[in-house]
């Protein structure tokens, strides 16, 4: 794979710092770039050139992009298979990522990973991982390594509503109290497990209060403002790293899309999702917020759109035109 | 009248055990719940209560004994104005429970130390300690921590209680509690957590407490650990072992006896071991936690007891992959691993009374399968016996049956024969539990078939 070229820059905040006027651009334009990439690759679901399940992050854009802004060089990023979004946060190449989606030997897995199985030791980026639930303990145990080797880092581990039903998380929030380990549990609340919907599938519904029988602290967030999200995780990451053990943010956040692209969304109204979209929008409203506070004119923000949608046909052009892998490379990576 | 105490046996798999100590003697008073005696079982110092009430008539078997059979007399218990020599009336029923205390037979014990194991990799005049399989491999796990310190221990009772099996005795004492970690009992979580430590830079040896338990973690062993490699692209990897019992022990029952290997042997990114001499547990599993890959390492409870010889020379590691011909014969080769590597030995006695020659073949890595070693051995004798405790379908020996009969075909003078445990889950009773495993017997008339002799 080419090396990955860093077209928008996302995560340049100092992490701790409180944004600043070039910061909240950066947002924005990370936010956007989420966006257009994930439309675009839907578009190449549709022409065949995507395969198998692909999950759009589409409408959970300011969950991710406000955390990552926290991370320090040191911290690590554990996710499941919605996780176009969280490679572009820590900086991945949206052509990598594009060619891996596509399955092309310049993909970050060259081609052996898919939308669900995506990787970068480079940014710290640990998956991408296709079972629901699976990568807690994952991230409990990089959290593990982390005070074990006493790194400073602390590992963000991202989950969503569905998966905070599954035991191992439960496992992993003991044992992560337990010994202290430093790892923000994030949990993407965007009220539907495929299509169930968290009052059908959740007695408690109220996700950040998930840890109270283990100790560990949680914080209900505004999922769709990404100051706030970047306000919260700020804290927490800040908690974690102190050496007070896990802390649960709660991201009350929304999917515009269907679970998958294979997903008819019939479980929910089409004036839901269309108010949401209206009223609660991440990018619209920080791109509101952007003019009315002088930070960005509406020009501006258009260019930027610009921009982004040359980098993401860049990656489009690069995804389409790279080659499959070589037959001669079935065999290769399954053990050293 | 005067009552016989007999030596309790205290765990699944006790023959015998050491009379540590006596607490109470001749002439003592005792009553039902009184602590008696401690006792040494092959898993732990056991504290004994009286059951009736009497007084101590006499102490048959002097603290300190070692090897005290279960069931055995030690001590008589009689009623008040009675001596020790008044008629003695058995406490339990030692002639049924007999052929359970003996079900695992004295004889491989006896005889693995008369096997001279061969390894042309060791030095001429290397010298041999003899040592148990628990021995040897909580000698490895010491010896590589001492190397490496990303390298931890973690399960559950693996630290304070030394290992449900005693396996890691000592390993807290000697690295601390930072790298030898209780667990609570969620297999799925401290596997997983394991798997995520070895991404980031670590090198973690999991023990299950047996791998009956793994079956929580199945998903985190495959899913997590073995495919990630691949996934990735090569990017990330996890070295990591998850190590425990496997197969079945002794009367307790089907959800604690089922064998394994095929299950893990059947997925690629895994490395699957499974060794039956002290010196191969040893060897391999110093390669298993040096090797870059996740390695599942299947030992056996029954087998960690044993002793067998293992040479004394600094940082002894195998090649994990190839198989170990443990005795050449002309007549037919016999292919086994783990504890029926004990049980090919006892058949190849059996079978030389009656003139047949086997040539007795350990696989000890199950992934990579060593085929190689199998298909020479077989065109000479022409014949194969593969003889293992797991179900028969899709079996260990299903797959060499396979790949013998692709590959050496034509020196074939009799089918690929497979002694499997039965297709049952593994019943309790101690007939039935000794009928559903592969016997001496069992591997007698199936060698006897494929060389056409009644």
């Amino acid at each position: 794979m080419s090396e990955p070229t860093k077209v928008v820059v996302a995560g340049v905040n100092k992490p701790g710092a409180t944004p600043n006027s070039v910061s909240l651009k950066t947002f924005y334009s990370d936010m956007l770039l989420i966006r257009r990439f994930e439309e675009r690759a839907g578009q190449l679901y549709g022409m065949g050139l995507i395969g198998g399940f692909c999950h759009l992050y589409i409408g959970q854009e300011a969950v991710v992009v406000g955390m990552q802004a926290n991370v320090a060089p040191q911290d690590q990023v554990i996710t499941a298979y919605r996780d176009h979004g969280h490679m572009l946060a820590c900086g991945m190449d949206p052509k990598g990522v594009m060619a891996e989606l596509t399955g092309r030997s310049t993909g970050y897995s060259k081609g052996n990973g898919g939308s669900m199985h995506m990787f970068s030791s480079e940014k710290h980026f640990f998956g991408g991982h296709g079972i629901v639930g699976a990568q807690i303990p994952l991230g409990t145990g990089l959290a593990f390594a982390d005070k074990y080797r006493n790194t400073g880092g602390v590992t963000l581990t991202y989950l969503g509503d569905g998966a905070a039903n599954q035991g191992q998380v439960y496992e992993s929030f003991n044992m992560a109290e337990l010994w202290k380990l430093p790892v923000v549990y994030i949990i993407e609340n965007n009220q539907y497990a495929m299509g169930t919907s968290v009052d059908r599938s959740s007695a408690q519904p109220q996700f950040f209060k998930r840890g109270a029988s283990f100790n560990i602290p949680g914080e209900e967030v505004d999922g769709m403002d990404v100051e706030a999200v970047h306000a919260a995780g700020r804290k927490a990451i800040e908690y974690c790293r102190s050496g007070n053990g896990p802390m649960i943010l709660e991201m009350k956040t929304y999917r515009y899309r269907g679970h998958s692209m294979s997903d008819p969304a019939k479980y929910r109204t089409r004036e839901e999702v269309q108010t949401v979209r209206e009223k609660r929008d991440p990018i619209e409203h920080l791109g509101q917020k952007l003019v009315s506070r002088g930070i960005a004119t509406e020009d501006e923000l258009k260019a930027i759109d610009k921009d982004i949608r040359l980098v993401v046909n860049t990656a489009a052009e690069f995804a389409i035109e790279s080659p499959e892998p070589d037959l001669s490379e079935l065999f290769t990576d399954v053990v050293a | 009248m005067s009552t016989q105490i007999l030596m309790p046996a205290l765990s699944p798999t006790m023959e015998e055990g050491k009379l540590a100590k006596w607490l109470v003697k001749e002439g003592d008073a005792v009553k039902s719940g009184d602590i008696l005696a401690e006792i040494e079982t092959d898993k732990a110092t056991m504290e004994f209560e009286a059951v009736d009430e009497g007084r101590i008539g006499k102490i048959l078997v002097p603290e300190g004994t070692e090897g005290v059979k279960v069931n055995a007399p030690i001590a008589v218990l009689v009623g008040d104005g009675e001596d020790a020599s008044a008629p003695v009336k058995a406490k339990s029923a030692p002639a049924e429970a007999a052929p359970v205390a003996t079900k695992a037979a004295a004889a491989p014990v006896a005889q693995a130390a008369s096997i001279k194991l061969e390894d042309p990799s060791l030095p001429e005049g290397t010298e041999f300690v003899t040592m148990t399989v628990r021995e040897a491999l909580r000698d490895a796990m010491a010896e590589e921590m001492r190397r490496d310190d990303t390298i931890f221990l973690m399960g559950e009772e693996v630290a304070q209680y030394h290992g449900a099996y005693k396996v890691s005795q000592g390993l807290l004492e000697e690295f601390g509690d930072k790298r030898v970690i209780d667990t609570p009992i969620t297999e799925q979580g401290f596997a997983g957590l394991g798997v995520g430590a070895a991404f980031n830079g670590l090198k973690p040896i999991i023990e299950f407490m047996t791998w009956n338990f793994a079956m929580q973690a199945i998903d985190q062993i495959i899913n997590s650990a073995a495919k990630t490699r691949y996934m990735s692209g090569g990017q990330m990897h996890s070295p990591i072992v998850f190590r425990g019992p496997n197969g079945p022990a002794a009367r307790v029952g089907a959800q604690h006896s089922q064998d394994y290997s095929s299950w893990y042997a059947h997925v690629p990114g895994l490395k699957v071991i499974s060794p039956y001499f002290a010196a191969d547990a040893k060897a391999l599993l110093k390669a298993a936690i040096r090797d870059p890959n996740p390695v599942v390492f299947l030992e056996n409870e029954i087998v960690y007891g044993r002793s067998f010889p293992v040479p004394k020379i600094d940082d002894y590691v195998l090649p994990i992959g190839k198989a170990r011909v443990v005795k050449p014969g002309k007549d037919v080769t016999l292919v086994a691993h783990s504890i029926c590597v004990g049980l090919i030995l006892e058949a190849a006695e059996a079978l030389a009374k009656e003139g047949i020659d086997a040539e007795l073949i350990d696989l000890r890595t199950l992934r990579p399968l060593d085929t190689d070693t199998v298909i020479e051995s077989v065109k000479k004798p022409n014949r194969i016996v593969t003889v293992e405790q797991g179900w028969p379908i899709c079996s260990i020996g299903s797959e060499i049956a396979s790949q013998v009969v692709e590959k050496a075909f034509d020196w074939l003078d009799a089918p690929p024969t497979k002694v499997n445990g039965k297709d049952v889950p593994m019943p309790y009773a101690a007939n039935l539990e000794k009928l559903a495993l592969p016997t001496v017997d069992d591997v007698v008339a199936a060698v006897k078939a494929v060389c056409y002799r009644a």
